[in-house]
Order: structure tokens, then C-alpha cells, then sequence
């Protein structure tokens, strides 16, 4: 009979072929595989979710033509602070972007009040930030979903939606009492998805009576004529002999702040993930091992016809692939449907008030659980692989 | 020792072979300075009682296995120093093994199974399913080719088991028990298709059995006892 070199390939697809069509005779140990390594995905993919939202929400709390001034040395606004003198220096400066009022800049100061989370009636905090007229123009995706701005001078209050999601008693038409002071809810207003919507915003003048502030402030929000001119305003600042600031864009000074939280909620995942991948390990390697045990005659026997033990090795691998990506698949869509836009609030650490967020299941999120998958799927496939072959033919053939 | 009908040199050859097993630290001596040959189609039986080295021997001949010493000649190729690569690529050319318990694939039907060793070699799909209707229909098994192995009988899973022994037109056919899991209905009708195809289709065929009514359809027969040959009859 004519014969040549071996087609290979075709040998690892007869067996690989052999493989999935029993599975359904090792029904309990194959589903075992799947939802093990789809748990494992789940569970990363939902953990990292949290990070990505996180991060997502302080990423576009600023436009990339933002800056916001802190005195130097601040890490925060919660530790800056300047004088009237001081922000009217700092809206003189060239680079920022002007209407017919004036340089769209807004001296703001901040305070954290208590109110009670609709979910857990307990107390959490939440910003109060006074803003100036042109805080609206400044952040150009702050935009009033239901009732209207607040009046300057009023102790009226807008919220961000995230805010009024998450605490009670912030509907429009409301009242939040603080004290001796009583402030009216006004409005709602959603930034884009912003850091801004977990705070609720006053007028900086009436905010500053009521808080005993004077005339001070914590930063300053810009406006810059153009991305481009950050520089310059930020040179102009810096050089300048009467102020001692600090210049961020705004993205990037959440970015900043958002960095320790996420990477704390990253290595939280990653290690949760691989704890429960070690144990999905060895669901494929038990899967993997009682597939080879059921099979042992027959890989035996393809041996003794001339399949070569390379195919067999390669053949069971690809199984074992194949397995864990479908627990892979099942894990990154449960994963999706239920975090994505899930919505939660965490502790800020910098300004210890609440951030409301939505969990992201990213694309990169699913392609990282496909290849938790992948692993699992290999090294749980290595070992089962490697006895396959080395069976003895001669003896595992006799084998029942 | 006689050798019957080797006008020409034999299709197997084996010389001063010993075989060991290494269990733990004891050493099994299976087969000891053993000689045989088979002529070109020949039906050679080996009969022997259990233990007594015939499955070894068969998988010498078979390329499953190395001889610890001695040489085995397989027309005219030294398999013993073959490499385990090598040996599986050789065995897809020259040989057809007959398991006792079919060793068929229970996932896969009858002409799947038969077509097993096919893909081992560079035929086309339609070369393929004309050599695999070929193999069923000598073994008269084509109108079940679509039908799995469980839903047969163990005479027509032997048939399956035959027709792909015999789907390459191997050089050798290895017949390990092949009567061994049936009744004696089943065996006679298995061993007729046996001695069809050595007389029909000049297929050598080397059958290991215990069954004197099984070795006297074979043209010699070999008796084994602690791995030597004690005996041979010659038909
Ligand atoms: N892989 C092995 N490792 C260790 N010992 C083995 C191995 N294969 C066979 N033996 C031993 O070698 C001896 C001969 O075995 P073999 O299978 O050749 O006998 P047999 O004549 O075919 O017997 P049976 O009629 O029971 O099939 C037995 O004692 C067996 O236990
Ligand atoms: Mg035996």
C-alpha cells in the first residue's frame, strides 16, 4: 500500500475528535472542568471590573483642556488651600479659555456631609463642593437632567446623579439638613460619567458662610484656550513669585488618585483568580486523567495502528483547550452580564467621600479571562497528555 | 528446526531473542533464545498456556515491543533497532494487529473504525472510503458500516476489528486471541474469514490462541512453554 510520511495533523484531529465525542460519557467530570474555569473567569473578570470602572470613572472626570490648581505640595484638594488673592492671580494667568464673562476658571472650596445610603441606611460621606459662575463651563460635560442650577447666593444644592442614586433624600424638591443649615435640592446633573456626579454642588460664596470658610478656597478648576496650552498656563503659575502652586490636568490628577485604589482592587483580583485557578487546575487535570484512564486501550490501540505519540499528546491537549475555553467562554459572559454596569459606590481615599461607579467589563478584561482560560486548559491538559503517551502499548492494550 | 513452505527467505525472522521484564527489582524472563521464522503467507498459530511469552512474542513481531537481545527481521527490515517513532510509522506500513477484544473505538462507527489506519497515509478521502467499502465488503459486513460498535455482536465487532487489520493491505496480520471473547459460533465464522484471507488473499497471518480447534485451521502451529519453543506441527 502506498504510504509516505505521516499526515500528521490529520492523526491529531481523529483523535482529537475521538476525545470530544466522549464526552458526553464523562459527563460529570467534563462539567466539572467547565464551570471550574468558568468560575475562575467570572470571578476575574468581575473583580477587575471593578478596577476598570474605577478607573473609567476617574479617567473621564476631565477633559484633556481641564487643569486644576492645588497649592504645591497638595496631594488633594482635602489639603490645598488659597486666598482670594491667590485665585484672582491664578485667573489672570494667559492660556485659558474665556466667554464674554471672563476667564472660565472657578475658585472652589469643598466640605463632606454625612447622609445615609438608600441601600444600607447607614451614614456615608459624601462631597459638598462650592463652586464659582463659570464651574458649569469649566467641566464641559456637566449637564442639569432634571430641575435646574442652583441660584448664586442661595443655599440651593444640585446633585450628581451617582450621588442621588446611591444616598437617600437627594431628589429635587428635597431638603438635606447639615446642621442648622437647610439646603433644597434643585437639580440633578450627570458629568459624563465623572468623579463630579458622586458630589452635589453650592454656590462657593453661600458654602463659604455657612462653613465659617471667609474668603478661602482648596483649588482652582480651568478651563484652558487648548489642550495645548497647558504649558503655558502652567508655566506662567509656576514662575510666578507671589503663588506656590501646583498645575495638573485634571485627567491626569484623577488618574492619580484613582491609582492605589485600583491596583489594591487588581492584585485583590489577580490573587482571588489565582487561587481559584489552582483549584480548576486540578478539576482538569482529574478531568484530564480519568479521560485518559477511559481511554487508555484505545489510545493503546491507536498507537499500535501508527499514530504517533506526539498526535496524542498534542490530540489531548487540544481537548483539554477546548474544555477550559468553553468554561473560559461560559465564565466571560456570565462575567458580562452580570457586572457590566453594575453599579457600586467605594470610598475615595483621597477625599474619603463615596465614588459612585459602574463596574467595566472591558474587552481587555475578556480577552485576559480567555487566556486564565487557555492556561488552565494547558497545564491542566500537560500532565494527563504526557502519561497517555508514555503508556506502555504492549499492556494498556489488554487494558478493560 | 523445520521450515515448511520458506522456498525464498522468510517474512519474519527471529533469532536468539530473549526478552525481560523489569518489575521492580525482579527480572521476568519471558522469552529465551528464541528462533522462528514465517514464510510468506503462512498461517502460523501460537498456542501455549497463559504466561508462557506468546502476546510477547506476537508483539515483537509486531514492532509493540523491543527484544532486550536478539534480532527480529521483518521482510528483510531489522525492527529491533528501530526507534519508537520510527517503529509507529513502520507498523502503519506493514502491520494489521486483531485484538481479542476488538479494541474498537466506541464513538466512532463501523467504516469510521475501519478507516482508522487510513489516515495514517496520503490517500484522499474518496481513495479512503474505496479501500474501507473494499474491507467490508470481504468481511461481509457493508450494510452495517453506518452502524457503532455497541449495537453489534462481538463476531461482527471482530469483523470491524479484521476489516481494519486488513484495510492496508498490511504486510503481516497479527491475530492476538481473536476468537478468545467469543462463542463458537462466532470463532468458526471469524476463523473461516481468517482462512479465506490467507488462502484467497495470500495474507500471512501469524494467530495467537489457546484453542486447538482455533490453531487447526493454521497452516503450523507453534507451541510455547516458559518462552521456548517446544514444539511445531506442520499441516
Ligand atoms: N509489560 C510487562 N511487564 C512485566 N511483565 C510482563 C509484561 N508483559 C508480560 N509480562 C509477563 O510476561 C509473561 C508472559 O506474558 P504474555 O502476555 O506474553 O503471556 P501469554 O502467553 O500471552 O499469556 P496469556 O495466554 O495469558 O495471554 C507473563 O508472566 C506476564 O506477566
Ligand atoms: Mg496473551
Amino acid at each position: 500500500m502506498q504510504s509516505g510520511p505521516l499526515n500528521w495533523l490529520s492523526q491529531v484531529a481523529a483523535i482529537t475528535k475521538f476525545g470530544l465525542l466522549s464526552i458526553p460519557q464523562r459527563r460529570g467530570a467534563v462539567a466539572a472542568t467547565i464551570c471550574g474555569t468558568a468560575g475562575v473567569v467570572t470571578v476575574f473578570i468581575g473583580v477587575l471590573s471593578i478596577a476598570a470602572g474605577f478607573r473609567r470613572v476617574m479617567a473621564s472626570s476631565g477633559a484633556p483642556d481641564a487643569a486644576i490648581v492645588l497649592r504645591s505640595g497638595a496631594d488633594s484638594e482635602m489639603v490645598s488651600g488659597f486666598g482670594r488673592e491667590e485665585t484672582r492671580l491664578i485667573a489672570d494667568a494667559p492660556g485659558l479659555a474665556r466667554n464674554a464673562r471672563g476667564p472660565l476658571v472657578s475658585a472652589e472650596l469643598f466640605v463632606i456631609i454625612n447622609l445615609p445610603k438608600r441601600s444600607t441606611g447607614t451614614d456615608a460621606n459624601v462631597p459638598l463642593r462650592g463652586v464659582e459662575g463659570a464651574a458649569a463651563e469649566v467641566r464641559e460635560q456637566l449637564k442639569i437632567v432634571s430641575g435646574r442650577m442652583f441660584e448664586p447666593g442661595k443655599n440651593e444644592v444640585i446633585v450628581g446623579a451617582g450621588a442621588a442614586r446611591e444616598f437617600a433624600g437627594l431628589d429635587v424638591g428635597a431638603v438635606v439638613k447639615v446642621g442648622r443649615e437647610s439646603w433644597p435640592v434643585v437639580g440633578i446633573y450627570t458629568a459624563n460619567g465623572g468623579l463630579a456626579e458622586s458630589e452635589m454642588w453650592t454656590d462657593a460664596k453661600v458654602l463659604q458662610a455657612a462653613y465659617q470658610r471667609g474668603d478661602s478656597f482648596q483649588s482652582v478648576y480651568a478651563r484652558l484656550a487648548s489642550p495645548g496650552a497647558f504649558d503655558q498656563f502652567k508655566d506662567a503659575l509656576t514662575t510666578n513669585p507671589r503663588l506656590n502652586v501646583k498645575v495638573q490636568r485634571v485627567s491626569d490628577y484623577y488618574a492619580e488618585q484613582s491609582t492605589m485604589l485600583a491596583s489594591l482592587i487588581t492584585g485583590l483580583g489577580v490573587l482571588i483568580a489565582a487561587l481559584m485557578a489552582v483549584g480548576a487546575v486540578f478539576g482538569a487535570l482529574n478531568t484530564m486523567y480519568s479521560a485518559v484512564a477511559a481511554r487508555t486501550r484505545e489510545i493503546a490501540t491507536l498507537r499500535a495502528l501508527g499514530f504517533g505519540r506526539g498526535a496524542v499528546v498534542l490530540a489531548l491537549m487540544v481537548e483539554s483547550l477546548v474544555l477550559a475555553l468553553g468554561g473560559g467562554a461560559i465564565g466571560a459572559l456570565a462575567a458580562y452580564a452580570v457586572f457590566n454596569n453594575f453599579t457600586a459606590a467605594t470610598m475615595n481615599w483621597q477625599s474619603f467621600s463615596q465614588v459612585t461607579f459602574a463596574f467595566a467589563v472591558t474587552p481587555a478584561l475578556l480577552v485576559q479571562g480567555v487566556i486564565w482560560a487557555t492556561l488552565i486548559g494547558l497545564i491542566g491538559g500537560l500532565l494527563p497528555a504526557v502519561r497517555a503517551a508514555r503508556l506502555p502499548i504492549a499492556s494498556a492494550l489488554r487494558e478493560l | 528446526m523445520s521450515q515448511p513452505q520458506s522456498n525464498g527467505s522468510p517474512l519474519v525472522r527471529i533469532d536468539g531473542v530473549e526478552k525481560y521484564f523489569q518489575r521492580g527489582a525482579e527480572k521476568i524472563h519471558v522469552l529465551a533464545e528464541l528462533n522462528l521464522t514465517v514464510a510468506p503467507g503462512e498461517f502460523l498459530a501460537l498456542m501455549g498456556p497463559s504466561g508462557s511469552g506468546k502476546s510477547t512474542l506476537l508483539n515483537l513481531i509486531g514492532g509493540l515491543d523491543r527484544p532486550t537481545k536478539g534480532t527480529v527481521t521483518v521482510a528483510g527490515e531489522r525492527i529491533d533497532q528501530l526507534s519508537d517513532r520510527q517503529l509507529a510509522d513502520w507498523r502503519a506500513r506493514h502491520i494489521g494487529f486483531v485484538f481479542q477484544l476488538y479494541n474498537l473505538i466506541p464513538v466512532l462507527n463501523a467504516e469510521r473504525n475501519v478507516e482508522l489506519p487510513l489516515l495514517l497515509t496520503h490517500l484522499t478521502g474518496a481513495q479512503r472510503a474505496k479501500h474501507v467499502a473494499a474491507a467490508l465488503a470481504l468481511v461481509g459486513l457493508s450494510h452495517r458500516a453506518k452502524h457503532f460498535p455497541r449495537t453489534m455482536s462481538g463476531g461482527e465487532q471482530q469483523r470491524v476489528g479484521i476489516a481494519r487489520g486488513i484495510v492496508t493491505d498490511p504486510t503481516l496480520l497479527l491475530c492476538d486471541e481473536p476468537t478468545g471473547d467469543l462463542d463458537r459460533k462466532a470463532g468458526d465464522e471469524i476463523l473461516d474469514l481468517l482462512g479465506a484471507l490467507n488462502r484467497e488473499q495470500g495474507k500471512t497471518i501469524v494467530m495467537v490462541t489457546h484453542d486447538p480447534h482455533a490453531s487447526a485451521r493454521a497452516s503450523r502451529t507453534v507451541h510455547l512453554f516458559k518462552g521456548q519453543i517446544t514444539s511445531e506441527a506442520v499441516k
